[in-house]
């Protein structure tokens, strides 16, 4: 195994089922002698695939959709955000809404019990094609991610949404603020808000602010146009409110 | 015949009943300022008669029930005649005035009723039968979750080269359960064997979840004989695994008590309540299902209640407990 060339394909398997990681083994083992590879790991849920992935290179992830703590589809869209993405191919016993999802954005995927050949045929082509568009995923996934991902020197890093005090957009990235610190995400702020809906509160053309993280509103004395600011809870930062948002300010007093 | 001892049957009887005496209290009077008094009069005569009658339906079932339905209809009529001559005779003794209604015409007025009751409740049995047929065809629908088939499948894919007398004893229980899950399930059927589905399920379902899943029984006492709708727990207990069980990481516990209290049977079922996950359409469709169903079987005295307290989700299902022998 370790005297694999870097022709040979490494792939990793996600399934939070037992039996379902041992099926897929012995499935790969027969793949074999007409495909060389590598089985990297196991993990048990989205999270876990995450963590190998920050440690080692893998070049084909094998991942069931419904798995406690992060899903498929949420881990999916991480790992779609990584600088060079390894291939994916979702696994699934029954899902109806996520195989139409597939379906419509052209992600490929297994249904369990998978067979030999369609595996075969799965991972050939995951090896060839380019991975699946962030964009796709997103049209795929039928409820919001838990966290964000924000990519450090080739790591993952997750933030998890419920911690995130405010969103805002600077030239090409969004800034993701929590208590400790900054990050920055390449993503759009209105996707953003599309996305976590009735989580955040839009109070100026540039800012997304989470509604639990209003500590109060503050007049804005200093500014020409006298409007209000945020205060933030935690950090006492204060957000401007545009004067397009000024009605945010009444649903709050 | 209807069973007179439920609830159910009881009251839409004593409903009808009461407005037939109400219509024909209105019908005599001349005036409104008459009508309370000859109401009461009415129904001074008309209720002991009416219990008593549905009391002698209630005991004498199971004789009524070996005459069949003409001979039990004549039985009834008799028993009724008795009945109202004696309910005559006391009430000319008691009464300082002469009664305002007949001998005759307080017969027919309850021959009338008595007919017009069984007459409403034969048609109600009538209507709800296609209603059990149809039941049964949405129950199958509600039933059998797609993912635990092919997950089950697969887990035995896995198990054939490693263990194959496991695999064979999981391909057992999943034919067992598919028997029952494809027949016809109209009749009640014995509690043991729910249970005994329900263990089969849950030996399907931790062979895939492993540690994660662990069951608390507690059916020590339960009345064995005693008859239920099938898969009336299954479905539930799937429900269980699928939203308390599966979205938790590290699995959790799911209680099952079964026990006779008050002749009634009762069973409890509890699971971790998951607040993540889709929490969903499917778990309400098969609690309206089992809903229904008991509504079918027991009318009124069968209950269904659930909710969440501390984080943990709890359907309770009371139903009259009726043993294997004496049943219908």
């Amino acid at each position: 195994m370790t005297l694999a060339g870097p022709a040979v394909p490494r792939i990793l398997i996600v399934d939070d089922e037992a039996p379902a990681r041992a099926r897929l083994r012995d499935l790969l083992d027969e793949c074999r002698p007409s495909m060389p590879l590598a089985v990297v790991d196991e993990a048990k849920n989205g999270r876990e695939a995450l963590e190998v992935l920050n440690r080692e290179k893998v070049d084909i992830v094998l991942l069931d959709i419904r798995m406690p703590e992060m899903d498929g589809m949420e881990a999916a869209r991480h790992i779609a955000g990584m600088p060079e993405p390894p291939a994916i191919i979702f696994t699934t016993a029954f899902d109806s809404y996520a195989i139409k999802a597939f379906e419509l954005n052209a992600i490929d995927y297994l249904l369990k019990p998978i067979r030999l050949e369609r595996l075969l045929t799965a991972l050939r082509k995951a090896h060839a094609a380019p991975p699946v568009s962030q964009a796709a995923l997103q049209a795929a996934a039928n409820q919001p991610r838990r966290h964000l991902s924000v990519h450090e020197r080739g790591k993952i890093h997750l933030v998890p949404i419920a911690d995130v005090l405010y969103l805002r957009a600077e030239l090409k990235y969004v800034t993701v603020r929590t208590l400790e610190r900054e990050y920055l995400v390449e993503e759009s702020l209105t996707s953003l808000e599309t996305e976590f809906e009735p989580l955040f509160v839009r109070i100026h053309r540039n800012c997304l602010v989470a509604r639990t993280a209003i500590a109060g509103f503050e007049r804005n004395a200093d500014e020409a146009e006298s409007g209000w600011a945020v205060v933030v809870k935690g950090t006492g930062e204060k957000l401007a409110v545009s004067r397009r948002q000024q009605h945010v300010v009444k649903q709050f007093r | 015949m209807p069973n007179f001892c439920n609830l159910g049957v009881m009251l839409r009887s004593l409903v009808v009943a009461n407005a037939f005496v109400a219509a024909a209290a209105f019908l005599k009077t001349p005036s409104w300022t008459a009508l309370p008094v000859e109401l009461l009069a009415t129904a001074s005569f008309a209720e002991p008669v009416l219990i008593v009658s549905l009391a002698l339906l209630c005991a004498a079932r199971v004789p009524l029930q070996r005459m069949g339905y003409a001979g039990a209809v004549a039985a009834l009529a008799v028993a009724q005649l008795a009945l109202v001559w004696l309910a005559y005779k006391v009430g000319t003794q008691l009464a300082e005035a002469p009664l305002s209604l007949g001998f005759a015409q307080a017969a027919v007025l309850t021959f009338f009723v008595t007919g017009c009751v069984l007459g409403y409740l034969d048609l109600r049995s009538r209507a709800l039968e296609p209603a059990i047929a149809e039941a049964r065809i949405q129950a199958l629908q509600a039933r059998i979750r797609p993912h635990f088939l092919y997950n089950s499948i697969n887990a035995v894919l896995s198990l054939i080269r490693s263990e194959p007398r496991r695999a064979e004893r999981a391909l057992e229980d999943l034919a067992d359960l598919f028997r029952v899950l494809m027949a016809e399930n109209r009749t009640l059927a014995p509690l043991a064997s729910e249970i005994e589905l329900v263990r089969q399920y849950l030996a399907l379902e931790s062979l895939r979840l492993g540690e994660r899943l662990r069951v608390a029984w507690q059916v020590d006492t339960m009345p064995a004989d005693a008859l239920v709708p099938p898969l009336v727990l299954q479905p539930l207990v799937e429900n269980a695994v699928y939203h308390g069980i599966e979205p938790s990481p590290g699995g959790g516990e799911i209680g099952i008590v079964v026990a006779q209290a008050a002749g009634r049977l009762e069973m409890t079922l509890t699971n971790p309540w998951a607040v993540e996950g889709r929490q969903t359409a499917g778990n309400r469709m098969a609690i309206a299902n089992i809903r229904e169903r008991l509504q079918l079987h027991f009318d009124a005295e069968a209950s269904m209640r659930s909710g969440v307290e501390d984080g943990i989700y709890r359907v309770t299902i009371r139903m009259p407990y009726i043993a294997e022998k004496a049943a219908p």
